[in-house]
């Protein structure tokens, strides 16, 4: 069954690209679709089904060459079957919704053939990825890591008439090699000193690496530690964090379901994956997850205030996620795996909607982006409108405070915010909540400028504007009720207890008390029981049966360290902790009603009063020209360098001087010695014989 | 004993009666009608021996004292020399025939040298050394002056002949200085004489003289001026005899003289032979491009070939001399599908030896075309045809033993050469339009030249077991 959802999108993205012109463009689109439904349908039912038993599926050998073998495997564990269903899930609606949104592209002709080469790009693409969540060893890991890669510089191309649209292809592809750079040394560090790249092996190896120390650029460093820095270089790149983020806007350049299977939901949080797969190692290297978290909470600090100012709706969410895989990587850094993967699986469903509610508006606008073109829109596209209403409220954390009901992104945004605090990392945790309440303000911005106040832009656009077709509508619908769902139901799996977690993932738990080390933080669980009473329904169970990870490193889904106690902490945090992102949107909400419905001009008037403010946010910290003169001009200027001087005028001119001007020289000198008279030859070879023996005498062995 | 000693040069033994006998009945019946017969059952007595001397020859034999040893390494090179001149013998017989010169004395003479040939790689004395070569040289050149009314052909004899002589001057000068100064002419005489103490001036002085007789038969430079002549003036087939066995023969007897007689003087001839080697590789490139005539080509490429085999000599290692003797199976085998392809270069009947009358030649054939593109790229060196694997061996004996210039100068003088050959291709493929050349379709060389090719493609899975065969040679002859 794990093969076929595996390789069915594959054989669609086959059967459509070199397919459609047999069986024609209608027939290859739905085959393709067909193919990623049966992958969904084949990959929610081994979610369900998953027991927690982590299970190792060879499809063949693959590499043996000296130490190194490994072979073509499926490791199938809670953490791949998550993704398995954020990643079929998704794609298969985006497949559907292409339907609409690519019909009668006005960057095509009449009569050109592009939508079945889409299809094939979102396959091939769907399959890479699931290669990447699926593999059992590092190598696998990496070709569907390139191979998302290619995905996605191929759909940011798509409309390859636009210069923009190759440029951002190109900037993406560029980015990413820095990242993957970084992961391709952490995976040679790693064979090289475990002598494998299979996962269950480097994780078992992952406590003796926190004992290695490693020579790296003329320095000792713990060995745990750089080669989990360097993975998370990887995961960077991959996953657009501070630094090199820069690409993922541009992307939006590509069609918008792309942005919202890509560039959203799944390849984005493949970072967030390889570091939560990574776990084992992570635990083991603790100034390395610091980093991750301060990347990640600077990130989601960053990508917020710059989503404050921009105009273009997609960018708005471009930035929205940036901001939001920062959450994620928060979580991760401070040892909460499993609300990092809460988050990724709540942000997959509300960020694809709001995605593809943008490409219903933008649709529905005649592929106008511009926000300030918009206004008014809710009576136009009611269904679009109530969708993407349903995004923002899971987006910008709504729900009732210290229960468990909200939407997906309350559930799950607050979990990690409770994290961060639990886990001690003061900077982490107010730059999130400060982060919270931008999400809030820019996620209403968007709503407000698109659907309330008066139309404004081009009339006669505004007067044919009209809902989506269904085959759009539809992955609203189901993305919605993702929205609104996914955290009421696997909160408890994801950030419950400790044996509600565990089962979840397959991580053997042991009782607290039962336990000798745990028995010095057992007061720490004690004294969260107050919070807990009141913030948690089930916290009934907890003080008689308490409950902690006891894995090993590789057993189940994740790793938990011995004294990763993040999880009940965050449980016992303080009320305040568990309510400030909830105060935090409610202030950002109430920001944007006062900006954009009470008094519209406001906005104008502060962007002018904090001009340099203003500015820096909206180009975006300044990094893409930062950027260009660091490193895109004096590249530049290299490559210009080597190529007039050094090949064009060293290497070719040495050639062409030695082929054209030498060697002609020497070819007629050995025609006139050729003359053709015997007494020449004879002269020859007399010559040669005394030059010879004159060698022997004077610089040869002769004694 | 006398049994003994002749059950060892069996096989030399039937081909000179055969010869002799061949010769009388010719003579005394219908003379040049038996022509074509005499070939096929002269190519067919080689073919035989071949595979005889393959399959049955084991040990190390030594003959008459001494004078003529039977080893691994004879073996091999007699089996490449009887090979390859009976395909030539073959591939010529049509060519020969249509323009009446295929007199009975041809394939005779060409059995007779190859008797010589044998007895060069087998040599164990400096005088069976002596015998055979000129028994090799005597019938060659005859054979060289075979067109008897071509003025070209009869002065590409009489040079042959005349540089011959002196170079048989030089070796036998060489050898007298040896004699002189080991007190014998055996070699496993000459070695021990070697063994004490240093080599003397004398001594020295009589390996290059021998050196220099020796370089002239594998025309190495500078002993090479006669080749190109020659190649051109002789008829086709007879150039295609001259470019392999004869060759193979003198690159056998170079390793025989140079290990058995002087293998504890490596030092002392390494850098000699480095020497001919680096000026043969240049001078063949770099005289090759100006040529138009491919036969004068193919004499060009030849003398750069050589500067590559003995690339291997030069190593003076086990290593050095199998890469040598599969480079020479290699080149042998080249050379035969490229004059197979030539032979067929034909307009009006009459042969065509101009390199531009291959214009578009793809067009009007594509499937020879392929063939001799293929040899072609082999034949310049190009993976993954077998023609590098050859050049690979080479230059790795060379590196091996410390040779790093001589390897480095041979890929650059490869690199020159790959010029004229890839410029054959592109008149093939790309030239002008300009006159055909007819449509020749001799099954037997069409045969050959696809056989060829397809082994310089093929061969790259395992050689055909070469590799091996040339390994345990090489082991026999270097201890």
């Amino acid at each position: 069954m794990e093969t076929i959802l595996l390789f069915a999108p594959l054989v669609g993205a086959i059967l459509c690209g070199f397919g459609y012109k047999y069986i024609g463009e209608k027939a290859a689109m739905w085959t393709a679709t067909g193919m990623l439904f049966l992958s969904a349908f084949l990959s929610w039912i081994s979610f369900v089904t998953f027991d927690g038993v982590t299970q190792h599926i060879e499809v063949l050998r693959w590499i043996e060459s000296g130490s190194l073998s490994t072979s073509w495997g499926i490791r199938l564990d809670r953490l791949t079957t998550i993704m398995l269903i954020v990643i079929t899930t998704v794609s298969s609606l985006v497949h559907l919704y292409s339907f609409g949104y690519m019909d009668k592209d006005p960057q095509w002709k009449e009569g050109e053939s592009y939508k079945p080469r889409f299809f094939a790009y979102l396959s091939f693409f769907t399959f890479a990825m699931l290669m990447l969540v699926t593999s059992d060893n590092l190598v696998q890991m990496f070709f569907g890591w390139e191979g998302v890669g290619v995905a996605s510089y191929l759909l940011i191309g798509f409309y390859y008439r636009k210069p923009t649209a190759n440029a951002a292809a190109i900037k993406a592809f560029v980015v990413n090699r820095v990242g993957d750079f970084g992961f391709a040394l952490g995976i040679f560090g790693l064979f090289f000193l475990t002598d494998s790249i299979n996962f269950n092996d480097v994780f078992a190896a992952a406590p003796k690496l926190a004992e290695t120390q490693l020579t790296f650029l003329w320095t000792e460093w713990n060995a745990a530690n750089l080669l989990a820095f360097l993975l998370f270089v990887g995961a960077m790149g991959k996953s657009a964090q501070l630094f090199l983020h820069t690409w993922l806007p541009d992307a939006m350049e590509g069609p918008t379901p792309v942005s919202a299977l890509i560039h959203a939901a799944t390849m984005v949080t493949a970072g967030v994956f390889l570091v939560c797969r990574m776990s084992p190692l992570m635990e083991f290297a603790p100034e390395a997850m610091a980093f991750v978290t301060v990347v990640g909470a600077s990130t989601a600090f960053f990508a917020a205030t710059v989503g404050l100012v921009q105009t273009d709706i997609k960018r708005v969410i471009a930035y929205s996620t940036c901001s939001q895989l920062g959450y994620m990587f928060v979580a991760a850094g401070v040892g909460m795996y499993s609300a990092a993967m809460f988050h990724l699986l709540t942000h997959a469903f509300f960020k694809a909607l709001l995605f593809l509610g943008a490409g219903s508006v933008i649709n529905a606008m005649h592929h106008e982006q511009e926000m300030t073109e918009y206004g008014g829109l809710r009576k136009k596209i009611p269904f679009t409108y109530w969708s993407m209403m349903i995004g923002t409220l899971a987006i910008t954390g709504v729900g009732i405070p210290l229960t468990h009901i909200g939407f997906a992104g309350f559930l799950s945004k607050d979990a990690i915010i409770e994290s961060a605090y639990a886990g001690g990392s003061g900077y982490g945790f107010w730059l999130l909540v400060v982060a919270a309440a931008m999400t809030s303000f820019y996620s209403w911005r968007l709503m407000f400028l698109t659907f309330f106040g008066k139309a404004r832009g081009d009339k006669h656009t505004h007067d044919h504007a009209h809902e989506s077709p269904i085959t759009m509508l539809i992955p609203l619908g189901v993305l919605s009720v993702g929205a609104v769902l996914a955290g009421m139901l696997w909160y408890g799996s994801f950030f419950g207890h400790a044996d509600q977690v565990g089962k979840f993932y397959g991580i053997p738990v042991a009782e607290a008390s039962a336990h000798g080390e745990t028995s010095d933080h057992g007061e720490d669980a004690g004294h969260g029981e107050p919070a807990a009473d009141d913030g948690h329904g089930e916290a009934t169970a907890e003080g008689e049966h308490h409950y902690v990870f006891a894995g090993k490193p590789g057993e189940g889904g994740l790793y938990f360290g011995k004294d990763n106690t993040v999880l009940d902490d965050a449980h016992a945090a303080p009320v305040w902790v568990k309510v400030s992102p909830f105060i935090a949107m409610l202030g950002g909400l109430l920001m944007a009603i006062w900006f954009y419905i009470i008094n519209p001009s406001l906005p104008g008037r502060l962007a002018t009063a904090q001009k340099p403010l203003y500015l820096f946010f909206k180009n975006k910290w300044y990094f893409d020209e930062l950027y260009n003169v660091i490193f895109v001009k004096p590249a530049l200027a290299i490559g210009r360098f080597l190529w007039k001087r050094g090949d064009g005028g060293t290497i070719d001119g040495f050639l062409n001087g030695v082929a054209m001007g030498v060697v002609p020289f020497f070819t007629r000198l050995a025609g006139r010695a050729q003359t053709g008279f015997i007494f020449t030859y004879a002269f020859w070879m007399v010559l040669g014989i005394a030059a010879l023996v004159t060698w022997m005498s004077i610089g040869g062995g002769a004694h | 004993m006398i049994q003994a000693d002749l059950n060892v040069i069996l096989p030399e033994l039937i081909l000179a009666v055969y010869a002799m006998i061949a010769l009388l009945l010719a003579v005394y019946s219908t003379k040049d009608k038996m022509g074509p017969l005499l070939v096929w059952s002269t190519a067919g007595l080689m073919a035989l021996l071949a595979l005889w001397i393959a399959g049955s020859g084991s040990g190390n034999n030594v003959a008459f004292g001494g004078m003529f040893v039977d080893d691994g390494f004879s073996r091999f090179a007699k089996v490449t020399i009887l090979l390859s001149a009976a395909a030539v013998l073959v591939m010529g017989q049509d060519y020969m025939a249509r323009r009446g010169m295929l007199q009975f004395e041809y394939p005779l003479l060409v059995s007779l040298s190859v008797v010589g040939m044998m007895m060069m790689v087998s040599a164990g004395d400096l005088m069976s050394l002596y015998m055979g070569l000129e028994l090799q040289s005597l019938a060659l050149y005859v054979v060289a002056s075979m067109r008897r009314d071509s003025v070209k052909s009869t002065e590409a004899g009489l040079k042959y002949f005349v540089l011959g002589a002196l170079s048989s001057g030089l070796l036998l000068y060489g050898a007298s200085l040896v004699y002189g100064f080991a007190g014998t002419t055996k070699f496993e005489g000459i070695i021990q004489v070697a063994q004490h103490g240093e080599v003397s001036v004398g001594l020295l002085f009589g390996i290059v003289f021998l050196i220099s007789g020796m370089a002239f038969k594998v025309s190495a430079v500078p002993f090479h001026m006669w080749t190109p002549d020659v190649y051109e003036g002789a008829p086709t087939p007879v150039t295609a005899f001259f470019a392999t066995a004869p060759k193979m023969a003198a690159m056998g007897l170079f390793a025989r003289v140079m290990h058995d007689a002087f293998g504890n003087a490596v030092s002392d001839w390494s850098q000699i032979i480095a020497l001919l080697s680096v000026a043969s590789m240049f001078l063949g490139a770099v005289a090759a491009i100006g040529q138009t005539n491919i036969k004068r080509l193919m004499a060009y490429s030849s003398i750069a070939h050589m500067g590559f085999a003995l690339m291997g000599l030069a190593a003076g290692t086990v290593f050095g001399v199998q890469a040598m003797l599969i480079y020479m199976a290699i080149y042998v085998t080249m050379n035969v599908g490229t004059f197979a392809f030539i032979l067929m270069m034909e307009k009006d009947g009459k042969p065509v030896t101009d390199i531009a009358s291959l214009n578009l030649y793809s067009r009007r054939e594509p499937g020879k075309a392929l063939a001799m593109l293929v040899l072609l790229f082999s034949l310049s060196g190009v993976p993954p045809m077998l023609g590098f694997f050859g050049k690979f061996y080479v230059l790795r004996a060379a590196y091996d033993a410390g040779l790093a210039w001589l390897a480095i100068a041979g890929v650059v003088a490869s690199v020159i050469g790959a010029f004229y050959y890839l410029r054959i291709v592109y008149y093939m493929y790309f030239g002008e339009e300009g006159d055909e050349l007819d449509r020749n379709s001799s099954p037997v060389l069409w045969g050959f030249l696809m056989a060829s090719a397809a082994v310089m493609v093929l061969g790259i899975i395992n050689m055909f077991g070469v590799e091996g065969a040339a390994a345990a040679a090489a082991a026999t002859l270097v201890n």
